[in-house]
């Protein structure tokens, strides 16, 4: 405090605090001489106040007992549980027991995914789509399973409205009422997805005959006209020629991913059929030609990458003309794919997915010379019935003004139009009607917005394929101020009846031919050989013949450029559901990227343009940008993903993303490539592409491309197969022990001890890589049955996703797996290993693909027990691998300990977390969660349980029965959701089981068995129907 | 660990209590019940006279046919029969009761407005009741409601019915007394102290000996293995006492309804599974819905059994509860129909299961043929229900660890019994054996 000149110090040094002590006579220096403050502080005026103080109702110490008793009352409080109130029905429902699931069949027809569905619902709220048994061949893709959580979208339209307002449907219909009699004598186009719905096209009819100058126009945001205006042209009626693969032994396919999204997709189950192999048995064998890498190419047993206007040639040299023109190597495998199908006979079959009609017209002519056994003209789809001839007249006729009136149902034409001056015309409409399930970019700019119900809260019926019929029940009451298109024809119509009325007199006068209407209700599906009057509003022949001629008829027409192939993806679809984080989140099968679409481009191209993708430090992928221009139109800004096996001279790019209207902004990914969809072809010619600048950041879950010639996935040849011993082509990894070669099973060469698992059930997972098509299916029913969280994609860019199920993609470095092999083997020295592994990193041009669900292995021997600090996972009898979550104190030891990388750890709190506003951020979102399985709470490790929720429950059924469980009652929601049956579940002690057989087969191989993990999951070796190598 | 006794003290001091309470209080219903049925009975006899039935035939005719829809002072499904013969004519019961609905037919404007009258609910008709048989019935709608007599019995009775606030009240008195003897001594004690000290007396100060204490405080090695043992021993209690948090054993919630299992189960001796029926094929046992209790409840409107004065729980209390029920499931009594206005209940859950923990009553119940009183305690002794069992995972364990399997008649276990049995060398199989104690069965 004083100068250090009083102080005993041998310094002389003088310290001064402030340069005022540097004056002489500072008076502030000396007031602080004195005092502690320059001014007095005024505690006399407080203090000193006596009365004021005693008047004060607080005093100091009445303050300290408050804050004492608060605290203590708050941290008592805390010891408290809270009170749960539980609120049971008043007069409870007789089908609803409280904890029991029940399960309603039903069926959707969103105008993209047509198929027959099993709704499990719990407390009368549905929680899973399920596969319908009694659908024998049907197909339940991704798409469909995760509609669920579309049900409970909080971003739906929940009541109808008129300029914007909210109004009861007694004034929309009043309004409706009173604008149609305006608009008598002026052209309305009542624009509709295509329903395949007998009921549906029969109301339509009425209501088009009440006011006969609506006209009733089908359009498919993605379109199968061309291949439909074949149909009609050759059979008559209009329809999509239907294709059984399992009668076929030579497929070759023309741009035509039978196994995505080909004119309605669900071929794989008879397509598998064909494509697994037993000994002595025939094995189909599938060329493949094609610009993108899809799933058909990925399973192909030959796969020619050749952009869209040498898929036409190759047509016509398969059809009957020559070879010409085509470079050599393509060349030499249609010769090939030709004598081939020509020894088949009626065992060949050609598909193409070319958007013209002649090359429609040509597959259906040649399958139908041939007899094609596989192709079903009889009993055509009825999936894609749109016209774009009439469609193109409709976008020009509102653009024009000539068409004064448009209803539109189920579709988002000003989304998905590729016309931009659509949007204006459309807000100049005398009438606009939009039936929406949200307010999409048509909904927002429409003068009357019909709210429409979820498929599972709405009655309904489907005829995806002739002779084939669906029933759609409600499953919850709509959740929403919401009415069925339907519902509103026959109000407007003046029909007293309600919709499922109409239905159901429907259904028993003309469908059911005698058939009980409960039992078909019941059932979900119905096969009958009614002929029903042909309702479907079907284009005029001459109007196909100026499609024909008017349409882009190939490619070529636009020479220069690259050629693009629009495509949808597997999770996508047309992007109906866009606003769906299940949906979003899921990985591509090929790309493994989710969040997003891009521009898939082959290396060389990517290279010539300057485009590139790179990992970064944390391994996340970074891609170029590139502006895409067709015809006029460009895309600014699309990533660029660089897509082994992608044609050269060829790009690609997914639909149905960039949607902004009523989608959570989140899930605002992608861009547009509707815009570019001119007359609605899936090829585009002439299209630019510039490098853009900036960096796209990817959410790609897969860093590594390649095996590498690691023993990963097993693959053979038919050939070898079939000639060889299993321990050639599935070897057992050997262990060396006392110098002598062991196999890595023997009991010799294990540290532990075996536990005996003879007794009592003991579960293994089995997966065919054979008939695995990387679908994904499964991927979704893991995350509906096990609460599974979205992460979203700065996450996922961070490999923080939760997938306890995930495919695996694997490219050959090499021309195939073997020769990647060979390259391996061949390595010596350090030079070469230095350079060729490198080289191994990468994959080929024209790889061969092969897919790999891997989940928790379940080992017997597990390598992340051993390494558990607290226990929490540990084995159980049955051969799970359990996992407590309450118990995990999160060290994550186990995860670095797994050598299969399947465990998943909770960075985050992602349920109640505004952080993550996906599904569990909110009370709609969260009605989907399965009850059975806990959520799992931030900082505890997750991973696949081997649907322990399931066998349990199979379990108890039959002990409560009093009964012996039956092979194949077992099941995960994994095995349940694989339709061409790729994954087999089941009791390996019972003897008689399918999976005791899977043990047992050749092909059985483990995962990393050389780890000596002896795993409860198992793999069959993939075989392919290749003669070489 | 001994904290347990120390964690059921309450529980069995409450237990102690409650009983001793129900000692009393069931002598005091027994008494009541016995004047009521001597009032009841005094009344018939009255009715007799007047008439030529038999009431007491007809009390019992009465309760076999008629008592499911009828009742004598109030409206049921059927109108109210008190005196039922001043109504109508004789000869016209006679007919109305063998077949109505063939007066109603026939177009008997009495019978087609009384048919009118109660929501055309139709009479079952009773053809073999003989016309004496009737009379006896008319003869029994005479008896008079039977006024309220509680308060002179419990005066005269007042040696046994009040006893435990008669105790209370010595209990207290006698406490005053020793509180008062406490003082006095103190007060005395001071006065000597004082006259002596007035007086000059000296008495002798204590030689300052090294007290206890101090001689404590200087042994550095008492004093350390005090330390030590009262450090364990907090910790010991604060252990089993940061155990409990969580812990609900004992949670006992004031729910909207008072509704008494010790009535239902108890005293009515209801099968719990005939409310909580999906106890058997779920894994909640579940809240019956209300409909449920409107099974019973649309003919019981009002309590009449025992009551619990020292309580509060009445006869009118209980009744009070019903007429909830009532207005909760939308019942309108006099209509004696629904009015569609519902007001769910919220009951405050007393079992509360962490979310992480899988548990599934079928299994328990169905599969294994628990009694539900072995996880729940005595539930049909309980007024009020409480949580019984302490839930935690230590309590599930035990009994898994204990009891045996019963895998008779049962064919899933018989392959897996016989193999286990080989296995261990046992006849008998706990769960524990069969794999009940692994982690993932309870937690998913």
């Amino acid at each position: 405090m004083n100068n250090t000149s009083d102080n005993h110090m041998a310094s002389n040094k003088k310290y001064w605090k402030s340069v005022e002590e540097l004056k002489e006579n500072s008076p502030i220096v000396e007031t602080l001489k004195q005092n502690e403050f320059v001014e007095e502080i005024p505690t006399d005026d407080f203090l000193g106040d006596k009365e004021t103080l005693e008047a004060s109702s607080t005093t100091r110490r009445d303050f300290l007992k408050y804050v004492g008793f608060t605290t203590a009352a708050a941290s008592l409080a805390a010891c408290e549980g809270p009170v749960i109130k539980s609120i049971p029905y008043v007069v409870a429902p007789d089908e609803i027991i409280p904890g029991v699931a029940n399960y309603y069949a039903s069926s959707i027809g969103d105008g993209f995914d047509f198929a027959n569905v099993l709704v499990k619902t719990r407390e009368g709220r549905p929680i899973k789509i399920e596969h319908n048994d009694l659908d024998h061949g049907g197909e339940v893709n991704a798409r469909v399973q995760a509609s669920v959580l579309s049900l409970y979208d909080k971003n739906r339209l929940m009541y109808p409205t008129v300029g914007g307002e909210e109004v009861s449907w007694e004034d929309f219909d009043a309004g409706v009422v009173a604008t149609m009699s305006q608009m008598t004598g002026k052209d309305v186009v009542l624009l509709t997805q295509t329903f395949a719905s007998p009921t549906t096209a029969k109301l339509i009819q009425e209501f088009t005959t009440q006011y006969p100058n609506v006209r009733h126009v089908v359009y498919d945001t993605v379109s199968s006209s061309e291949a439909a205006d074949a149909y009609q042209t050759k059979y008559g009626s209009r329809g999509l020629a239907d294709y059984d693969f399992s009668k076929a032994e030579v497929i070759v396919s023309v741009g035509a991913d039978f196994l995505g999204d080909w004119q309605g997709g669900g071929y794989s189950v008879g397509y598998i059929k064909n494509r697994v192999p037993k000994k002595g048995k025939k094995m189909s064998r599938h060329f493949q030609f094609e610009a993108n890498m899809t799933l058909s190419g990925a399973n192909a047993d030959v796969r020619v990458p050749v952009k869209p206007s040498d898929q036409v040639k190759i047509l016509k040299a398969l059809t009957g003309g020559s070879v010409s023109g085509l470079p050599d190597n393509v060349a030499e495998a249609v010769r090939k794919a030709k004598s081939e199908l020509d020894a088949a006979g009626t065992n060949g079959v050609i598909v193409t997915g070319i958007p013209t009609v002649e090359a429609q017209t040509a597959v259906l002519e040649y399958n139908d010379i041939k007899g094609s056994a596989a192709m079903d003209t009889a009993k055509p789809r009825l999936t894609s019935m749109g016209n774009t001839a009439e469609v193109t007249a409709v976008m020009n006729g509102v653009i024009s003004g000539s068409v004064k009136g448009l209803i539109t149902v189920g579709v988002d034409p000003v989304y998905s139009f590729p016309n931009a001056s659509f949007a204006d015309a459309y807000q100049n409409l005398e009438m606009s009607i939009a039936f929406s399930m949200r307010e999409d970019a048509t909904a927002s700019r429409a003068k009357m917005v019909a709210a429409l119900p979820h498929y599972l809260e709405s009655w309904g019926d489907i005829q995806p394929k002739k002779g084939s019929f669906g029933l759609t029940q409600p499953t919850i009451r709509p959740l929403f101020n919401t009415r069925q298109f339907q519902e509103c024809l026959l109000k407007w119509t003046e029909n007293s009846k309600t919709y499922y009325e109409y239905l159901r007199e429907n259904w028993e006068n003309n469908i059911l031919a005698g058939g009980a209407w409960s039992q078909a209700l019941q059932d979900g599906v119905y096969e009958s050989d009614v002929v029903l009057e042909e309702l479907e509003t079907t284009p005029a022949l001459n109007a196909l013949e100026s499609a024909t001629s008017a349409g882009a008829l190939l490619p070529n027409t636009q020479d220069g450029g690259m050629e693009l192939t629009l495509y949808t993806k597997t999770s996508m679809g047309d992007g109906q559901q866009a606003n769906n984080p299940w949906l979003q989140e899921m990985p591509d099968p090929l790309t493994r990227a989710s969040w997003d679409n891009y521009l898939t481009i082959s290396a060389s191209d990517a290279s010539s343009l300057g485009l590139e993708n790179y990992n970064v430090a944390n391994g996340a992928l970074n891609g170029s940008y590139a502006n895409v221009s067709v015809g006029g139109v460009t895309i600014e800004n699309v990533p660029v993903i660089i897509q082994p096996g992608q044609a050269q001279g060829s790009v690609g790019l997914a639909l149905g993303y960039g949607k902004t209207d009523a989608i959570q902004k989140e899930m605002q990914t992608g861009v547009n490539a509707y815009t570019l969809y001119n007359n609605f072809s899936s090829v585009q010619t002439g299209v630019s592409i510039s490098k853009a600048s900036g960096i796209h950041e990817f959410a790609c879950v897969q860093l590594q491309n390649t095996m590498m010639g690691r023993d990963i996935i097993r693959e053979t040849t038919l050939e070898i197969f079939n000639t060889k011993d299993a321990e050639h082509w599935n070897p057992m990894p050997m262990v060396s022990k006392d110098h002598q070669e062991i196999p890595v099973t023997s009991p010799d060469a294990d540290l532990w001890d075996s536990f005996d698992r003879s007794l009592g059930h003991h579960f293994n997972l089995s997966i065919d890589l054979n008939a695995c098509t990387g679908c994904g299916a499964c991927v979704i029913a893991c995350h509906a049955e096990n609460n599974v969280p979205v992460v979203g994609k700065e996450e996922m860019r961070k490999s923080r996703n939760m997938h306890w199920l995930r495919i695996d993609r694997y490219y050959s470095s090499q021309e195939s797996f073997a020769h990647d092999f060979e390259k391996k083997d061949n390595i010596s020295g350090l030079g070469s290993s230095l350079s060729e592994f490198a080289e191994l990193e990468q994959a080929s041009e024209n790889p061969q693909v092969a897919f790999m669900p891997v989940m928790c292995q379940h080992c017997n021997h597990a390598p992340c027990e051993t390494v558990c600090p607290v226990a929490a996972t540990s084995h159980g009898r049955q051969g799970q691998n359990h996992m407590a979550y309450n118990r995990c104190v999160g060290t994550r030891y186990c995860a670095n300990n797994c050598p299969y990388k399947v465990r998943r750890f909770n960075w985050f709190l992602y349920a109640e977390n505004d952080e993550f506003d996906y599904n569990m951020n909110n009370d709609l979102g969260r009605m989907v969660l399965n009850p059975d399985v806990v959520v799992r709470s931030r900082g505890v490790m997750e991973k696949c349980s081997m649907c322990i929720q399931m066998t349990q429950k199979t379990i108890l059924d039959a002990k409560r029965d009093g009964r012996a469980i039956k092979d194949g009652e077992f099941k995960t929601a994994c095995s349940s959701a694989c339709s061409t049956g790729a994954i087999a579940f089941g009791d390996v002690n019972d003897h008689d089981s399918e999976i005791y057989k899977k043990t047992k087969d050749d092909r059985m191989y483990h995962l990393l068995e050389a780890v000596g993990t002896k795993p409860n999951v198992m793999y069959q070796t993939q075989v392919r129907n290749t003669k070489e190598s | 660990m001994i904290m347990v006794k120390f964690r059921n003290l309450p529980s069995q001091l409450s237990l102690l209590l409650l009983a001793m309470v129900l000692t009393f209080s069931t002598t005091t219903y027994a008494q009541e019940e016995a004047a009521e049925a001597a009032t009841e009975e005094a009344a018939t006899d009255t009715a007799a006279a007047d008439l030529g039935g038999d009431p007491v035939a007809g009390k019992t005719l009465f309760n076999a046919n008629c008592a499911a829809c009828h009742k004598l002072y109030d409206k049921a499904v059927g109108p109210a029969l008190f005196g039922v013969g001043d109504k109508y004519e004789k000869e016209w019961l006679y007919s109305w009761i063998r077949n109505s609905q063939e007066m109603v037919k026939a177009g008997d404007p009495v019978a087609v407005k009384l048919f009118e009258e109660n929501n055309q609910s139709v009479m079952t008709a009773f053809p073999a009741l003989s016309d004496a048989d009737i009379d006896n019935i008319i003869a029994y709608t005479y008896t008079e409601k039977p006024t309220p007599v509680i308060t002179t019995t419990t005066t005269g009775e007042a040696g046994g019915g009040d006893n435990t606030a008669t105790n209370n009240i010595i209990l207290a008195a006698l406490a005053m007394v020793f509180l008062l003897l406490v003082v006095m001594l103190m007060l005395v004690s001071k006065t000597l102290r004082r006259i002596a000290e007035a007086n000059g007396v000296e008495y002798e100060e204590k030689e300052a000996k090294p007290s206890l204490w101090k001689a404590f405080v200087q042994n550095q090695f008492l004093v350390f293995v005090t330390a030590v043992f009262l450090l364990l021993a907090s910790g010991y209690f604060a252990y089993g006492w940061m155990m409990q948090v969580g812990m609900d054993q004992g949670y006992a919630p004031i729910q909207p309804i008072h509704y008494s299992h010790k009535i239902h189960a108890g005293d009515n001796q209801i099968d719990c599974n005939f409310c909580h029926s999906s106890a058997r094929r779920s894994k909640t046992s579940g809240i019956p819905s209300l409909n449920v209790c409107m099974n019973c409840h649309k003919n019981i409107s009002e309590y009449n059994g025992e009551e619990d004065l020292a309580n509060g729980y009445t006869k009118d209390f209980y009744t009070g509860e019903i007429k909830k029920l009532y207005e909760a499931v939308g019942w309108d009594e006099n209509t004696q129909s629904y009015t569609g206005e519902e007001k769910p209940v919220k009951w405050v859950r007393i079992h509360n299961l962490p979310d992480f923990a899988y548990f599934n009553h079928s299994q328990h119940v169905s599969v294994a043929g628990v009694e539900c009183q072995t996880c729940h305690g005595p539930v049909e002794e309980m007024e009020v229900m409480y949580q019984f069992s302490p839930l935690t995972m230590g309590w599930c364990i035990n009994c898994h660890r204990e009891t045996n399997v019963d895998l008779k008649n049962n064919e899933y276990y018989q392959k897996v019994h016989e193999e286990l049995s080989k296995k261990y060398g046992v006849d008998k199989l706990t769960i524990a054996q069969m794999g009940g104690l692994e982690c993932g069965k309870c937690h998913y």
